[in-house]
């Protein structure tokens, strides 16, 4: 098998920095999952087991397209649920279809974070140089920190814009430009550069505006595709979309400690995956006075399912609206955009009654 | 005092080891009655409606307890060290019973087995009985001898099946949870089925756990789940005894929906159905594939003794 042409399935803009890592840390040509489409779900559902969870849907079509796109060496991660059992089953799909790739999974190695990594990476190239990783790897990590600030800045002001729109594109310059980025120092400059940028579009923001935050299930929340735009929806409503939940948070900055001691009123044991998360977010927006929280999951998501006896004790207890979305391969637009209207007109009402 | 237990999830797992507990300790216990439309239905009142037909059922059978007893046994399981993790659900039910009941008055008793973070069994044991007031000497012996008592049936329920498996006729591996295959309103249905078919069921969760948990690898390498490595080691040990197998699940099961799919394209030298339980009512379902598939083992079998 000639060069390793590696991908990694699309998830929000973390192609980015997986681009920078792969190339320059890893010494693999890395091939540039497709954004994520309704073809990609059809294309993974036609291979899927009926009732699995919609991530494996979407990470499988995406595998899949990735081989269309030229890539020969795919890799799968776990994740503390029904994602430790991706790697092997999409493994199996795969070869089972007669394309002739490498499956690197990233579960097959229990053990520590940092060995397992070793391990993964050693199979993916296994001429590659610590060196060489280890100069890159604090650059995408910080990148990826960058990345969320950024897009968490956006997330809070897109729905005030004064020209729709603005803040989207230069999200789109920043990330081109991302990828180009090959040091500590340039990437700093960036950021730096396009922060800049990005606070200097007009928003016309009022005094008190509407303020959701979005709690969820790791795949859904944070592919929009795969929650049908919902931030953007959000946005569009003249709404402030909070969201924690994003690659940064959730790997290196989360505390578990902090998390259990925060909510142990409502869960005493971790219920798997996201849900702690979930639900120490939840409680955090519900005592802020935020004006509604949006739960999102794939349909059949146990961890989060098991959130909701709790998500609706935190309701009750702090009388705050939870709007709870699960997405399947059948899901509407139609049906979404409905139930988000009438979200959006209960807690505008709310606001208005309180003020 | 007075512990109730409900016969659903892990009681099918644990009844031997649980009941022995309580009686060498000389507490009382209640245990919920056989799973039947009534308790289905209360569960279904109370859980959230994606989640899988098996906790429906085990949050009836917790709403049937309630005003029965002091206290309901809710255990919780994170993982077995080397030998695996559990579906997420066993971690999360105490908080999910916790939650769903907060407004009745309802008294729960848990022990946690994480053996990753040391905690065994034996120290599981020994701080439920504790927490109902009984010394630690008196909580070690009861533990003791009731895990021999598990371990004597155990081993009966083994050598019975390896009669069975001596015998001439039809026989049928089931692999489900036994949560599901012993569940008087889903599973049983489908044993007496096959008992009216003159088939005799074999069940994959009462092979031997360890050989089971060994031979599972020859399947599949990173399987996380204990309980499904179990059920997938039997299929290695029982199937060249057998002449067909069934996969019985709960729907949505999240394991089981991806296992029961690796099962399916890597054993390929049996006949197999995968039987997806629903809770809905009528059988005329169940039984036409039931019927059909049978139809195909007899078939092949009168094509192998040269019977065609």
């Amino acid at each position: 098998m000639g060069k390793y042409k590696v991908s990694f399935p699309h998830l929000g803009s973390y192609f980015v920095p997986l681009e920078i890592l792969f190339t320059e840390g890893l010494d693999v040509e890395y091939i540039m999952p497709p954004t994520i489409t309704k073809r990609t779900l059809e294309l993974g559902s036609r291979y899927s087991p009926d009732y699995v969870c919609a991530p494996f849907k979407y990470t499988l079509g995406n595998f899949i397209e990735t081989i269309e796109a030229g890539a020969n060496t795919l890799v799968q991660t776990g994740g503390g649920c029904r994602l430790d059992y991706y790697g092997e089953l999409q493994g199996q799909i795969i070869k089972d279809l007669d394309y002739n790739v490498r499956f690197v999974n990233l579960v097959k190695t229990k053990s520590s974070l940092l060995i397992t990594l070793y391990n993964g990476f050693k199979e993916i190239n296994p001429d590659m140089s610590l060196k060489k990783i280890a100069k890159i790897l604090p650059v995408a990590l910080k990148m990826v920190e960058y990345m969320d600030t950024f897009e968490d800045y956006i997330r809070k002001n897109a729905g005030f814009e004064k020209h729709p729109g603005a803040l989207k594109e230069i999200h789109h310059e920043f990330l081109n430009e991302l990828r180009t980025v090959r040091t500590k120092k340039e990437l700093n400059n960036t950021y730096q550069r396009y922060m800049k940028r990005v606070k200097g579009v007009e928003v016309e923001k009022p005094k008190n505006p509407l303020k959701v935050g979005i709690i969820g299930e790791y795949y859904t929340i944070m592919e929009p595709f795969s929650n049908h735009y919902i931030e953007r929806e959000l946005a569009q409503m003249g709404i402030v979309v909070d969201r924690w939940m994003n690659v940064s948070n959730s790997i290196i900055h989360n505390s578990k400690n902090k998390m259990k001691e925060h909510i142990k009123n409502y869960a005493e044991y971790n219920m798997g995956a996201t849900s702690m998360a979930t639900i120490n977010k939840a409680l955090e927006f519900a005592k802020k006075n935020y004006d509604g929280i949006i739960h999102v999951k794939s349909s059949g998501c146990t961890p989060e399912i098991d959130t909701m006896p709790v998500l609706q004790n935190i309701s009750a207890d702090y009388k705050i609206p939870v709007l709870y979305f699960s997405f399947d391969s059948q899901t509407s637009d139609i049906g979404i955009q409905t139930r988000l209207e009438a979200f959006y007109d209960m807690i505008m009402m709310r606001k208005e009654a309180k003020n | 005092m007075k512990i109730g237990i409900p016969r659903a999830f892990l009681y099918y797992k644990y009844h031997y080891l649980w009941e022995t507990f309580f009686e060498e300790l000389g507490i009382e216990f209640i245990v919920s009655p056989e799973t039947n439309k009534d308790i289905l239905n209360r569960g279904m009142t109370y859980a959230i409606d994606e989640s899988c037909l098996s906790s429906k059922i085990y949050l009836g059978h917790v709403e049937w307890l309630i005003g029965k007893c002091d206290y309901i046994l809710i255990p919780t399981i994170s993982n077995y060290a080397s030998s695996g993790t559990v579906c997420t659900k066993f971690q999360a039910i105490y908080d999910v019973v916790k939650n769903t009941f907060r407004d009745k008055d309802i008294k729960l008793i848990n022990y946690n087995i994480d053996v990753k973070n040391s905690d065994f069994e034996v120290k599981a044991f020994l701080k439920m009985g504790r927490f109902l007031g009984k010394k630690n000497a008196s909580c070690m012996r009861s533990y003791l001898i009731a895990k021999q008592a598990e371990k004597t049936a155990r081993v009966m329920d083994e050598k019975y099946q390896e009669q069975l498996l001596d015998e001439k006729k039809i026989k049928i591996l089931l692999i489900s949870h036994s949560y599901n295959i012993y569940d008087k309103y889903i599973g049983a249905p489908i044993i007496d089925y096959l008992h009216d078919m003159d088939v005799i069921p074999i069940i994959g969760d009462l092979a031997n756990k360890k050989e089971a948990i060994y031979n599972s690898f020859e399947i599949s390498e990173t399987l996380p789940w204990t309980y499904n490595r179990e059920l997938v080691g039997s299929i290695v040990l029982y199937k060249n005894r057998v002449d067909g197998i069934i996969l019985l699940s709960s729907f949505p099961c999240g394991p089981d929906s991806l296992v029961n799919e690796i099962i399916i394209r890597r054993v390929k030298d049996k006949p197999i159905l995968n039987l997806i339980l629903d809770g809905q009512e009528g059988t005329a379902g169940i039984e036409t594939r039931l019927e059909s598939f049978l139809d195909i083992i007899n078939f092949k079998k009168d094509d192998y003794s040269g019977k065609i």
